[in-house]
Order: structure tokens, then sequence, then C-alpha cells
């Protein structure tokens, strides 16, 4: 088990690293733009209502007296400890908006990868299990079509059909506007999160359905496919033996990967929908220069994909016998 | 002998699909510019048209001809995409094959960058990006060309480090061919079509980002035709019931991006000699 | 009364368990869309399995043996169709009956460990996933049986050691009790030691009266091990022979048999010239014909299946 221990040791650090470089390099990005984040938002309220002390602060990490790499310290410093900075557009610490608005786009998020994982899978093996056949021509042919298809164009024509059209559903917001936080039913939230988590679903599925369905047809290419035939096991038998002991373990791998294409789909499907998630803060904070907030959603977003693609890592090692106890043996 | 007719018949067809994806999109890209003016002109007095016969995607509020707009927008969309694609393009081979061939370190860096890059969802990375080159045109073709040549450069370096295995490459080596000779007589003859192919298959995605980021309104500035635009004005007519300010233009976008899809898979067919006869 | 039933059914049972003739495999293949062809891989093959012997089908790798076996079972692809009779115990073996007795009547000892769930642990695979106690002892007894630990079942196929593979290989056989057991290639790439190992394994089964077919590309294992050897050649058989013809050149029947006698290092290593035909291209007639030094008009037509000295042949040219 030490070697074990040690390989997700390795994957940890290195996830670490990763991190380190996504806040340099957003740095560096934000750093060289032209634009002026306390030009722009002089004037404006903003300023006005923050403390003397949350303005020098600001300055000390935007002003242009200092060197590049002491303004990146002294931030990254403060972010480390937990004071991501204060948001220039919401008035509010940065960590208190993203908690607010990740908790929102999380549940969207999480629906939207349950639902296209579990439908991925299933296309992905009806269509692998069909190969050459019509199933698998239609799933194969749908896949591709949605492939191509821009997550908000799909968002625009659902909302067209029904919000609009059929007028089934609200058309935005993830909660009635003038309704009290109290107020709002879980049935509130699920109906304005219908649309936007049906449209990432959507689009989400095609990836996960294609790559199960090639290695479905490895399977069932397979040797030891063949062999369970061979040996008269019935098609239910093969299915829980085989095939999915041996495509639920890559599936799953991809779909905690395709976290990063989820997360952007829902920038694009939380701003068409007025959703008040994540997505939509990072474009307010993009458009209005609040550069806290754009670091802080920045490095929070690929915190969670590096989470995502750890975890991948971490039930490879426990699910697969050939890496569990290959590295304990060494 | 019959065999062979067959497997020719299916490359043939293959040849005529690559063909026809190519000159469809010539005729957009040409059809978009040459109407550019005329996609522009306003007249009041045929507003808000549905579709109909004159005007096959109806008129927006100002009587802008939609079907010459979506064509300008795409044609914009598509050079964009071309220009971006091609310098991604370039990076990813430099990259990939620097990280293959300049030792273990080198490797490890690139790698590194690729995870790296890979780690930030596009759509953030592409804000970040054009936010940096202030917004407008620079920021999105920057934007698009920093974030596309990862999985390429992934392949090309795949490539290869599996090249430099192959045992009639390692036999060049012995017998002294020079490293250039081999380069060039052995390496790039395999890298080239897999180049090709990759380059293709990354347009799709960079019109489809273009027209994402254009659309949240850090791309093209609203004043330029860009099919980003058009989706984004279209958003605020839905409610109002003008559906064909949205339905057409996204729907040439599809298109437009099948048929890049169709033209970079079918070539991929025809350059791989083991999918000859499939 | 049930017992003599069944009593009464083995005695009456022919001493041919398996008796396939004019066997045919061809496979349908989509060429560019819209046409098909048909490519013929196997063509009126003759084979006959007995109770309590091995028969070994000889024939090069790569020349659609291991299809034999599958037809057998009835796992052919579905693009495959199948022609010809096989007879399992006296009735025609039709595609239900295989589908009832594959796996427990009729098995298959699978070439290598590549043919296990990579995934799977030994035990359960043995036992197909069951996980009745039943089936768990039945797993620990014939592992036993063949002197492996029970905590074998515990490992997954990567863990086994090369020793314990073909025997784990073989054990998949004996969840129940085989009657007929098909082996393709079981011993690839081993060395002579080992391969008599393997083949001891077999020679239990059939000593406990299961019929065997044994489908191998090396001559010599198949002269040591088998009852009667089988020539496979260009998608048919060509000859069907005892073991023991092969201690001697004339006894043998057809032209092909007797250039691969002289093949062997023993037999003066004299190389055949030429190579198989492919699938696609096989002559109408004799497929050894374009490489035969006896070939006459005679062999550009089908030649038909003769019994001479007690063996069976291909060849216009045998005399008694």
């Amino acid at each position: 088990m030490k070697g074990y221990g040690i390989w997700v040791g390795r994957k940890v650090v290195r996830m670490l690293l990763l991190l380190v470089g996504v806040s340099i390099a957003a740095f560096v990005l934000v750093s060289v733009s032209p634009v002026d984040p306390l030009q722009t938002n002089v004037g404006q309220v903003a300023l006005g209502s923050m403390s003397q002390e949350q303005i020098a602060k600001l300055e000390e990490y935007w002003g242009v007296g200092e060197s590049p790499l002491k303004r990146y310290l002294s931030w990254a410093g403060d972010f480390v400890r937990g004071d991501m900075g204060v948001s220039l557009l919401y008035r509010q610490e940065v960590s208190h908006v993203i908690g607010v608005k990740l908790k929102n786009s999380l549940w969207l998020m999480a629906a939207a990868w349950v639902l296209s994982g579990v439908v991925g899978f299933i296309l992905g093996i009806v269509a692998g299990w069909n190969q050459g056949r019509w199933p698998d021509k239609l799933i194969k042919g749908y896949s591709l079509l949605i492939a191509s298809t821009p997550a908000f164009w799909l968002a625009l024509v659902l909302l067209m059909v029904f919000a609009v059209w059929l007028g089934w559903l609200p058309v935005g917001l993830s909660v009635p506007i003038g309704v009290e936080a109290s107020g709002v039913t879980l049935w509130d939230r699920v109906r304005h999160g219908i649309l936007p988590a049906l449209t990432l679903s959507i689009t989400g599925v095609s990836n996960i359905a294609l790559h199960t369905r090639e290695k479905m047809i490895e399977v069932m290419e397979s040797d030891y496919m063949l062999f369970a035939r061979a040996r008269g096991e019935s098609v239910w038998a093969m299915v829980k033996n085989h095939v999915l002991r041996n495509i639920s373990l890559p599936a799953l791998t991809l779909q905690f990967g395709s976290i990063s294409e989820i997360f952007g789909g829902s920038v694009l499907v939380e701003q068409i929908f007025s959703y008040p998630g994540l997505g939509q803060a990072a474009v307010t904070a993009g458009l209005g220069s609040d550069v806290p907030l754009l670091l802080g959603i920045t490095i929070i977003s690929a915190a969670i994909v590096f989470g995502g693609n750890l975890a991948a890592n971490l039930l490879y090692g426990i699910i697969d016998p050939r890496i569990r106890r290959g590295a304990a043996k060494q | 002998m019959k065999k062979s007719f067959l497997g020719w018949n299916g490359r043939k067809r293959t040849f005529v699909l690559f063909t026809l994806a190519l000159v469809l999109l010539g005729v957009v890209t040409l059809w978009g510019q040459l109407g550019a003016e005329k996609a522009l002109e306003t007249d009041f007095s045929r507003k808000d048209l549905a579709p109909c016969l004159a005007y096959p995607f109806g008129t927006d509020w100002m009587g802008r001809d939609m079907f010459l707009r979506t064509l300008t927008g795409l044609s914009m969309s598509i050079r964009i995409g071309l220009l971006a694609a091609g310098v991604s393009a370039l990076v990813a081979v430099v990259l990939g094959t620097a990280a293959a061939t300049l030792g273990r370190r080198v490797d490890s860096v690139i790698t590194w960058v690729i995870d790296l890059v890979m780690g930030i969802p596009h759509i953030l990375l592409l804000i970040l990006i054009s936010y940096a080159c202030g917004r407008g045109f620079r920021g999105v073709v920057t934007g698009v060309a920093l974030t596309h040549w990862t999985s390429l450069a992934r392949v090309m370096r795949g490539e290869v480090l599996q090249l430099k295995e192959a045992p009639y490459i390692q036999m060049a080596e012995k017998l002294g061919t020079k490293r250039l000779a081999i380069i060039r007589k052995h390496m790039l003859p395999h890298l080239f079509p897999q180049f090709l192919v990759g380059l293709i298959l990354m347009f799709p995605h960079a019109i489809l980002h273009e027209a994402s980021i254009t659309f949240l309104g850090f791309g093209l500035s609203p004043e330029q035709p860009a099919i980003g635009v058009i989706l984004s004005e279209s958003m605020k007519y839905l409610a109002m019931g003008k559906w064909w300010l949205a339905l057409f233009p996204g729907l040439l976008l599809v298109l437009t991006v099948v048929l890049f899809d169709v033209a970079g898979e079918s070539l991929r067919r025809l350059l791989d000699p083991g999918s000859a006869h499939v | 009364m049930e017992i003599e039933e069944v009593k009464d059914r083995e005695e009456r049972e022919p001493e041919e368990l398996l008796h396939i003739e004019h066997l045919s495999v061809s496979f349908e293949q989509y060429q560019g869309g819209m046409e098909k062809g048909d490519l013929q891989v196997i063509r009126d093959l003759n084979v006959t399995i007995r109770k309590g012997e091995i028969t070994a089908v000889v024939g090069a790798s790569g020349s659609g043996k291991s299809l034999l076996a599958h037809a057998v079972l009835g796992i052919l692809p579905y693009n495959a169709t199948r022609r010809g009779k096989i007879n399992y115990r006296g009735q025609e073996l039709t595609q239900e009956r295989e589908a009832k007795l594959r796996g427990r009547e009729i098995v298959l000892v699978p070439q290598s460990i590549g043919f296990l769930d990579p995934l799977m642990k030994i035990g359960p695979q043995i036992r197909k996933g069951k996980k009745d106690k039943a089936s768990r002892k039945r797993v620990d007894a014939i592992l036993k049986g063949y002197s492996l630990k029970p905590e074998v079942g515990e490992l997954y196929p990567f863990e086994l050691s090369g020793g314990m593979n073909r025997r784990v290989l073989v054990s998949t056989a004996l969840m129940e009790t085989p009657r007929l057991v098909i082996a393709d290639e079981p011993t690839p790439g081993l060395e002579m030691k080992l391969a008599r190992r393997v083949m001891e394994h077999f020679r239990e089964l059939a000593d406990q009266g299961a019929g065997v077919l044994l489908i191998t590309h090396d001559l010599e294992l198949a002269m040591e091990t088998a009852d009667w050897i089988v020539v496979f050649y260009g998608g048919t058989t060509l000859e069907e022979a005892r073991a023991s013809d092969f201690q001697e050149e004339k006894l043998l029947r057809h032209p092909y048999t007797r250039a691969l006698w002289r093949a062997m290092p023993q037999n003066g290593f004299a190389a055949i010239p030429g190579t198989q035909p492919y699938a696609a291209h096989m002559p109408t007639g004799c497929p050894f014909g374009p490489r035969c030094s006896r070939c006459t008009e005679e062999c550009l037509q089908p030649v038909p299946w003769k019994e001479i000295r007690g063996g069976r042949v291909r060849c216009a040219h045998t005399e008694e």
C-alpha cells in the first residue's frame, strides 16, 4: 500500500503545482491588460463604499508603482490565507460572492454532469453493442451533430420552444424576482434550473456517448467477450460481468475530465438563462473589469477541474486492480 | 480485381465529399464577403419581416437582410477561425515536436503547460485573454489561437515519440543518415497528414469558440457583422416571437461547423492508408 | 428408472461424438457502401471427433483454423454464414442446440490469458460470475485438481504466473462436465516441455471420456499427443490420419502432408516452395494444386473426399 500512497502523493503535488501555474498565468494576463480596473471603476459607488484599508489593498495589487512580482506575491499571499480581495462590482468579499454563485452553479452543473454522464453512457453502450446497425448510426449521428452545435444556440432554441412558445418554463433567473429568498421553494429552483441543465446535458452527452461507444466496440471485439460467448454466458451475464466492468472506468474518468467543458458550457448557458451562477459572474467580471473576482473565479474553477482529474486518477487507482495491486507490489 | 475497384470507389466518394465540403465553405466565405456592404443596409420599410422568398432568413428591426447578415457573419467567423487555428496549429507543431525531441526536461515542462492550459475552462481562458488584449478582434484571435493547440500538440508529441522508436528510423540512424535527412525523408511525410487533419479539425472548434466569446460580448464589437453578435441581439427579440432571428443564423453556423468536420474526417480517411477501403 | 435410461442412452451412443461434413464458412463484407462481397474462408471441411480421443487439426497460423472452433460453438461473427452439416452425438447441431450446449457440454479452452476478463478475479471468472456456495466449492475443487491454491481464485489474470496460466485456462472448462473440449492453439510459444504438460491435461480429459478437438499449428506436438491428425490447408481438410501414420512418409496420403512431414527437422527440414493462397484467390480444385509437383487436370476440379487405408484424403492421385 506504500507504493500507492506515494503515487497518490505525487498526483496531489502535481495538482497543486498546476494551480500555482494557473494563478501566475491568470495574474500575468490581467496585469498586461490595457484596461485599468481602478480607473474603469473609479467614481463608481464601488470605491466610494470601500474602507480606506480595502482601497489601499486594491492599489497594492493593481497599482502601477510596485513591481509585478511583488504585486503577485502579496496578492497570492492574501489569497492563500483566504482573503481573495473585494469584488469591484458586487462590493463584497470575492470569497463571499464566489461562495454564493458557486452554490447556484453546482446544482446546475451537478445535475447536468450526472444526467449527461448516465444518458451518454447508456447511449454509448447501445451504439457499441449494435455497431454498424441503425441504433448505432442514429446515436453516432446525434452525437456528431450535437458536437457541432454551439451550446448557446441550443439554449436559445430551447428557450424559444419551451419558454416562449409553449410557456411551460420561465425565461430566466434561478428564482422568481421579488420573492424573498426564504420563500423560494425547491420547485421554483428546479423549474428555473430545468432548461439550463437540459442544455448542458444535451451537449454533454455527445462526448461521453462517442467515447463509450469506442470502448464498447473494443470490448465487443475483445477476446474475453468471445470467450464469454463461447462459455454460453447470457446477454445479461455478459453485460454485468464484462461490459460494465470494463467500460465504467474509462467512462468515469472521461466524465471527471469533462468538468472543464461543463463549466465552459455553463458560462454561456447561465448568461442566456440569466442564471445567477459562477459562469454569469465570470462574464460580468470580465465585462466590468472586476479583476479580483475574475482571478478568484479562474482559480476556483481550475481547482475544481484539477480536482476532477485527480478524482479520476484516484478512482482508477482504487478500482483498477492492475494499478492498485500493481503499485502495491512495487 | 473486383475488390480493389470497390475500394477505389469508396475513396472516390470520400474525395467527392471532401471537395463538396470545401466548395460549400468557399461559397459561404466569398458570398458573405461580397455581400458585406449590402448586409449592413438598413431599410425601415422592410423591417421585422418573417422569412419569405425575397428574404429567406427574414429581416431584423432595422430592415437588414438576415440572410446576407448571416453569411457575412459566418464569413467573418470562418476567416477568424482559419487565422487563429493556423497560428494554433503552428504552436502545436513546434511545442509537440520540441517536447518529443529536446529531452526529458523540456518534455515535462511542455506537458505541464499543456495540462495547465487544459485546466482552465476554455471559455474562462478566452475571457481572460480577451481582457488581457483589451477585447476586440485582436483579443479573439489571440484567445482562440492560444487555447486550441493543446490536443494537437499532444498528438504531434506522441507521433514523433513513436516515430523515433520506429525500427526503420532507428535503422536509418544506425546507417548514418543525417538527422535532417531523416526528418525530411522519414518523419515529415508521416507527420504532415496528421498535422493537416488536426488543423482542419481545429477549425470547427475555433469557429464555435469565436462565436461563443463574441456572443458573450468579449469578442468582436456590436457594429461588426459577426455571428455571435447576431445571435446575441436575437435574444432580445426572442420573447417578441421573432424566432427567425435566432434560428436560421444558428442553423447555418451548425452547418458550417459540420462541413468543416466532414472535410477533416474525409481528409483523414483519404490520407490514412489503413482505412482506404472502408 | 432415470439412471437406467441414461445408461441405456450411453450404451447406444455412437463412438463418433462430433461429425462435421462439408462445412463452409463465408463472410459477407460490405465494400464501399452498398456493394457486397462474399469471402469464403472455410470450404468443404470434414472432421470427426471420437469419444475419449484427441483429434488434432493441424494447419499453418492464420489459415482460419479458429473459425472451425467458432463454427462448432456457434459464435461466428454476425456477418458470417455457416453451411454444411455438423452432427453432435448423433443429432444435428443446430443454432439452438449450440446455444444450449456451449459452455456446458461443449467447452472451449482458449489459447491465452488474454481471453480472460482482465478486471475479473479468477474464481468468479471460472464460475461465470455465479455466487452460490456450490459453485464456489466446485471452483476450489477444480483448482485443487490442478494443484492450485484456493487463493488463486482471488487473483486477477495479470497476477498469474506463467506456470499457473495454463492450468487456470483449462480450469475454465470444468465448471460443468464437458463431453467435447475444443482447445484452440493451447500452447502458443510454449517450450516443448511445458507444452507437453499442457497436453497431459487434455489427455486426462479424454481419458475421462471426453472428445478433444485440438487446433494447433504444431505438427510435432500433435504427433506426440493426438490420436488422430487432420491436416488443414487453404480453408479445407486434406487428410485425416492416425497419428501413428506419421511414423513413415509412405503411410501418409496427401502430397501436402508428405511435404509437411519432410519439412520436420528430423526428416530433412525441406521447406515447401510457395505460400498458402489467400481466401479470396483460392483455386476451385485442390488448394495445394499450385504448389504440388503431381498436379494434373483432375486437381483443378473439386476433389472428392475418399477413404484409404483407414484414413481419409482429398487427392486425385493417392492409390490404395
